[in-house]
This record gives C-alpha cells, sequence and structure tokens, in this order.
C-alpha cells in the first residue's frame, strides 16, 4: 500500500450515485425535511469541515481514525462545540445560532453519560420534564420507552445497577424520549464487551430503523458502521474523503484507511485496458479494462506467495518481495511485503511453515487478474 | 497510625539503632520515627492534659450554669447560620469558578482564599470598615434603614461567615472539578437550561462534596475566635460564642474554661466521626 490517493478525489463521484433525491425533497433555499450541514469548526491547528446531508429516516455513519473530527461533528450538531463557520439546517429551521437545549436533538453518549442519582425511568423522564411535561406524564412516557425497549424491568434500577447492554438502551430511551429530529450516537457500541456488543448490535439496528428523523452515528468500527448506517461518510484530518453505500466503500476503498479498515490492498495508477501503470511501482493486470486514472483494490487473500520464482503460472501479476513482518489475523497469518510492491498478503499457518517464511525472507508473490478489481478514481 | 501503634507496642529500642519492623512492611528508621512520635505526642498530650485536669467532680455543676448554655446555644445558632450563608451564596460562587471561564477568575480565587489565611482579628477589622456604623455600606445601612450589624448577633453571624464560606467554596469547587462536566452537556441535550441542569444534575452529584464543605465551615465557624470579638464584641448572651466564653472564663474562672473547653472539643470530635466517611469519597 504504497499509495496514498489525494484524497479529496472522487468524493463529489461517490457520492452521486447514492443519493435519493426523491427521499430528500430539499428546495433550492435549504427548505425542507431531514438535515443540511456543513460544519466547519476550527480549534488551534485543527480544521473540521464536513458537509453532511441526510433524509429522514436515514441513518448515516462517520467513518474514520481516532482525531479525524468525528465527535466533533457529532458536538457541533448537538451545538456543544460553537461552530466556526458553515450552516445547520433540519427540517428547514436553522440551528446554529441555538442552544443545545433549545435543538430538536437527542445525542446517545459514548459512555452514555446516564445521570448516576437517578433511577432509569428517571434518567428517560428527564427529558420530557424539561420539555414542559408533568412529573406524572413524564414518567408515564418513559415507561412506555422503556417498555418498548425491553427495559420495564428494569425501571427502578440506578444506572450502576445495569448492565452494559441495558445502559445503552435505557440511553438510547432517554435520547429518544424528547423525539428529537436528530439522533446523534457517538460509538454507540464502543463500551461494550464483544459478545454484548453483537447483541446490541442488532437491537440497535433494529431501533435506528424505525427511527422516523435523522440519525447520525459517529464509529471507528466498519463492521458497526456498515451494519447500522445506511450510508457511510468517511473522515480523515477533519476533511470527508469518501461517502457512499457500505458495501460500495467497502469494495471500492478510496484510501488506505478504508482499505485497510475493509482488509484490502489498495493503489492507484494510469488504467490503458487490461493494464494499470501504478503511480510509484510496477504494472498490475486487472480482469476490468478502463482507461485513465484508478484505483486497484485486492484482498490479501488473493495473493499467492512463492519461494522460488515460480514458472508457467497464470498470474499475470507477479512480483518480488521481501518479508517485513509477520502476524496472526485470525487463523491466518498475514505477511507485510515490500520490495516491488508492498502488499499484504494472507495464508495458513501450514504453508507458512511449509514456505520456511521468517522477516526478511525473499518470495515471489502473484495475484490472479481476476482477483483484482479496478474502479474509476 | 498502624505502623506506630505497632512500633510503641514492640517497647522502647534497647540500646543500638534499631529497627521497627511492621506487618509485612519495610522497617521504619529511626530519623523518621522519632520525629513522628514527638509529632504525635505535640498533637495529643494538650488534649489529654485537658481531660487530666478536667474538675470532673464540679463538672455537672459547671455545665448546667444558665451562662454555659447561653454561650453554647449562641454558638451552634451562629454557626449554623453562618453555614446555610455560605452554603446560599457560596455554593453558586463555587460554580461560577469552577464552570465559568471568565477574565481574571485566577485572581477572583485568590481574593476567595484570602480570608483561609488572613488573621480572623483583620477580617473582623476590614468587616467592620465594610459593615461599621462608619463604613462604607454600613453607614448608608444604618442611615437609610437603620440597620447596624456590629455588635449584635447578626454581625457573629457574619463574621463567621466570612472566615469559614472559604472552606466551603474551595471545597465545592474542589468536587465540582472533579464531576464530569459531560452530565452537564447530556442534561443540554435533553432540552435542560443551565439552571435546571445544574439543580437536577450537578447538584445532587457534588452533594457529598456540598457536605463535606458544609460541615468544615461549620466546624470553623462554631471556633471562630478573632473576627468575631472583633467585629461583634463580646456580650453574653447576645455575641459570647463558647470561644470568647472560654477565653473570658480562663481570666476568673479556669475550671470553668476546661469545662467550656471540653464541650467544645466533645463537639469537635462529634463533627470529625460524622464526616470520616465523607472525608473518604468526598473529592
Amino acid at each position: 500500500m504504497t499509495e496514498t490517493p489525494d484524497t479529496a478525489h472522487g468524493t463529489r463521484d461517490a457520492r452521486a450515485p447514492h443519493r435519493t433525491p426523491d427521499a430528500r425533497g430539499h428546495g433550492p433555499d435549504g427548505s425542507g425535511t431531514g438535515l443540511d450541514a456543513r460544519l466547519v469548526v476550527e480549534r488551534g491547528a485543527f480544521r473540521l469541515d464536513v458537509a453532511l446531508t441526510a433524509a429522514p429516516g436515514e441513518v448515516v455513519a462517520l467513518l474514520g481514525p481516532n482525531g479525524a473530527g468525528k465527535t466533533t461533528a457529532l458536538r457541533a450538531l448537538a451545538g456543544l462545540t460553537p461552530l466556526s463557520g458553515g450552516h445547520l439546517r433540519l427540517d428547514g429551521t436553522a440551528l446554529e445560532r441555538m442552544p443545545p437545549e433549545s435543538r430538536p436533538v437527542g445525542v446517545v453518549f459514548q459512555d452514555y453519560l446516564l445521570f448516576p442519582h437517578l433511577t432509569a425511568l428517571d434518567n428517560v423522564a428527564f427529558g420530557p420534564r424539561c420539555h414542559g411535561a408533568t412529573k406524572a406524564s413524564a414518567r408515564e412516557q418513559a415507561a412506555d420507552w422503556l417498555g418498548r425497549l425491553g427495559l420495564a424491568d428494569h425501571a427502578g434500577a440506578k444506572p450502576r445497577r445495569l448492565s452494559g447492554g441495558q445502559a445503552q438502551r435505557v440511553a438510547l430511551a432517554r435520547a429518544l424520549a424528547t423525539r428529537p429530529r436528530l439522533l446523534l450516537l457517538d460509538e454507540p457500541l464502543a463500551a461494550l464487551d464483544a459478545r454484548t456488543r453483537l447483541e446490541v448490535r442488532s437491537q440497535l439496528r433494529r431501533h435506528l430503523a424505525d427511527f422516523e428523523a435523522v440519525a447520525v452515528l459517529v464509529t471507528h468500527d466498519p463492521l458497526d458502521a456498515m451494519v447500522l448506517a445506511d450510508r457511510l461518510v468517511v473522515v480523515e484530518d477533519g476533511r470527508i474523503v469518501q461517502e457512499g453505500a457500505p458495501s460500495d466503500v467497502a469494495r471500492r476503498p478510496r484510501t488506505d484507511y478504508i482499505a485497510q479498515l475493509v482488509g484490502l490492498n489498495l493503489y492507484r495508477g494510469e488504467a490503458d485496458g487490461h493494464t494499470v501503470r501504478l503511480d510509484d511501482g510496477p504494472s498490475l493486470t486487472t480482469a476490468e479494462a478502463l482507461s485513465g486514472p484508478v484505483f486497484v483494490a485486492f484482498p490479501p487473500s488473493a495473493v499467492t506467495l512463492h519461494r522460488d520464482r515460480p514458472a508457467g503460472t497464470s498470474a499475470r501479476n507477479l512480483w518480488h518481495c521481501e518479508i517485513a513482518g509477520l502476524e496472526t489475523h485470525g487463523d491466518q497469518i498475514r505477511a507485510d511485503l515490500r520490495g516491488e510492491l508492498r502488499l499484504a498478503a494472507d495464508l495458513t499457518t501450514v504453508a507458512a511453515a511449509e514456505l520456511d517464511l521468517r522477516p526478511g525472507a525473499e518470495v515471489w508473490a502473484t495475484v490472479k487478474a481476476t482477483q483484482t478489481h479496478a474502479y474509476p478514481v | 497510625m498502624t505502623e506506630l501503634d505497632v512500633g510503641a507496642a514492640t517497647g522502647p529500642p534497647k540500646g543500638g539503632p534499631r529497627r521497627v519492623r511492621t506487618r509485612g512492611g519495610p522497617g521504619v528508621p529511626l530519623p523518621l520515627l522519632l520525629p513522628a512520635l514527638i509529632g504525635l505526642a505535640f498533637l495529643i498530650v494538650p488534649l489529654v492534659a485537658l481531660l487530666v485536669r478536667a474538675p470532673w467532680r464540679s463538672m455537672p455543676e459547671l455545665l448546667t450554669s444558665a451562662e454555659v448554655w447561653q454561650a453554647l446555644r449562641l454558638s451552634l445558632v451562629c454557626a449554623t447560620a453562618a453555614t446555610a450563608v455560605s452554603l446560599v451564596i457560596g455554593v453558586p460562587l463555587a460554580w461560577l469558578l469552577a464552570r465559568v471561564e471568565f477574565p481574571g477568575r485566577g485572581l477572583v480565587r485568590a481574593l476567595v482564599t484570602l480570608p483561609l489565611v488572613l488573621p480572623p482579628v483583620v477580617g473582623g477589622v476590614a468587616l467592620l470598615m465594610a459593615l461599621g456604623r462608619n463604613g462604607i455600606i454600613g453607614k448608608s445601612l444604618d442611615d437609610w434603614f437603620g440597620i447596624t450589624l456590629p455588635f449584635t448577633t447578626t454581625g457573629v453571624v457574619i463574621a463567621e461567615a466570612f472566615v469559614a464560606m472559604p472552606f466551603l467554596v474551595i471545597s465545592v469547587e474542589g468536587t465540582l472539578r472533579a464531576a464530569d462536566p459531560r452530565f452537564e452537556e447530556a442534561a443540554a441535550t435533553l432540552g435542560a437550561s443551565r439552571f435546571t441542569a445544574f439543580r437536577r444534575v450537578t447538584l445532587p452529584l457534588i452533594a457529598p462534596g456540598i457536605a463535606a464543605g458544609a460541615v468544615l465551615a461549620w466546624a470553623r465557624a462554631l471556633g471562630e475566635f478573632g473576627a468575631t470579638i472583633t467585629f461583634a464584641g463580646n456580650f453574653p448572651g447576645r455575641t459570647q460564642t463558647m470561644p470568647l466564653a472560654v477565653y473570658l472564663a480562663l481570666q476568673s474562672d479556669p475550671e470553668a474554661a476546661i469545662a467550656l473547653s471540653l464541650v467544645l472539643l466533645a463537639v469537635s470530635i462529634a463533627v470529625l466521626a460524622g464526616l470520616r466517611d465523607r472525608w473518604m469519597t468526598a473529592g
């Protein structure tokens, strides 16, 4: 992965096919339903500048590495961090000057921030209370929400007596109880252990599917993003580098970060028919015939390693490499290769032993053209 | 404490540099142990002496005298009132210092802590200059409303609050700083105004810190002497609190002074016992 594609490129192109203009209904003046925002936040050397739009019912995931500005974007949407520029409209109403308590926005915080001195019921009733409901009515609504999320039995429990999954659902109920037009979820599954996570993820997916307004969630976990969201917005260094349907982003990554997340080798080069001349490396033979600047991606499992230069192989993509590192990856061994091309290769433990692989060893790597995937930049 | 207890129980060193062993721990070197024991004795012996010299036989008689009860009641009432005043204006002040960024916040915090280190007598004089009959505010109070503060029971409360409130403010501010401000943000996203968030979320969360601060302030107010005698004088039944009574009694009736001191000691121990649990948990 020697390639670092110019990240800003192709953002528009990638987004265009996945737009559903009929569902969006934005007028030219920005009126209409859903979210229409350009969030600019400047803090010292860091600058966040992302444009976000979403239709009611849509779940958008902000995906990106730590420090990319995802949480800052979320805080800006909630009004907890002031905007340095841009605009923020929700269902046609400008929110950018509104204090957080006046915004029709619900937030599920990463560590939930359930009020420790209140029961689950009173936590959920807090929002309706603040919106003017009487104590009795607020509690009635809260009980209803807890029931919907399967927590009726835990209404009287204080947060410290709830499990991680239960606390997460109470936090969701608390955010939903104010009937927000924009639901924000900050790393909603990060605080859970692996087993709970699986279960909560599918529950959360159901609840988000039922939610009729806009939902924006922030995560650094590609699986969470793919399972929960209708659309991914990948943020790196405060900018959007790619946008699109989860399957599309996974199949056609545009930056090293996403390629690594979804486990692909990614290169950029100039295509001429089935041959792609990489920007600073050898050529690649691809299945697709294209021309002009392209990305080429293939999974590490598509790479075959040989100790000696293979003779009579059908693979047209053959490179001489050196093993820079080895690590276990599930039940496989992942080899980090440098040389003519930098790439990751997966092989079984048995194969690794037979090849007598060790860092520094020289190998030949082959990839069948049919295993590669090329797409325009 | 345990180390020293064990050390004392092992008996005095018999010749040569002996090290006192503690359970599982390393030895305590003599150059540290000796001053530590002297320090302990220095703090404890005077209190023991108070108990030893107490006129136990005449105690019931001394403690049931009208003057003692008067002074004790006045002390309790004034210290409690001073604590209440400190709570009402001190907790919001602590919140302001902990949560709102404003220019000169460091300076304001320094001014708030000043009465902690200021000699109480100076505090009393300062209060006279502000609230005395010819003070910059007191003059107007006297002229316009006919309110006179110095040398009244209200004056006692003011003097005690002046000295004791910083303890509360510092304690509550520390608790507020330790408390996660994101709970207030969570409350805001649920539609709570800043005041509602403070009342319904922050206040319950910092309650242990407020309680600890209030007890500290109350104890400080109870023992207040310098500012009280300067600003409020020493009139039995009106401004003569226990510490003043002790001091006065020492001149004429030392036995009574010891008896009164024992009462204050008992109150202090009670406060300490009540505070112990909070002390450990509150930041």
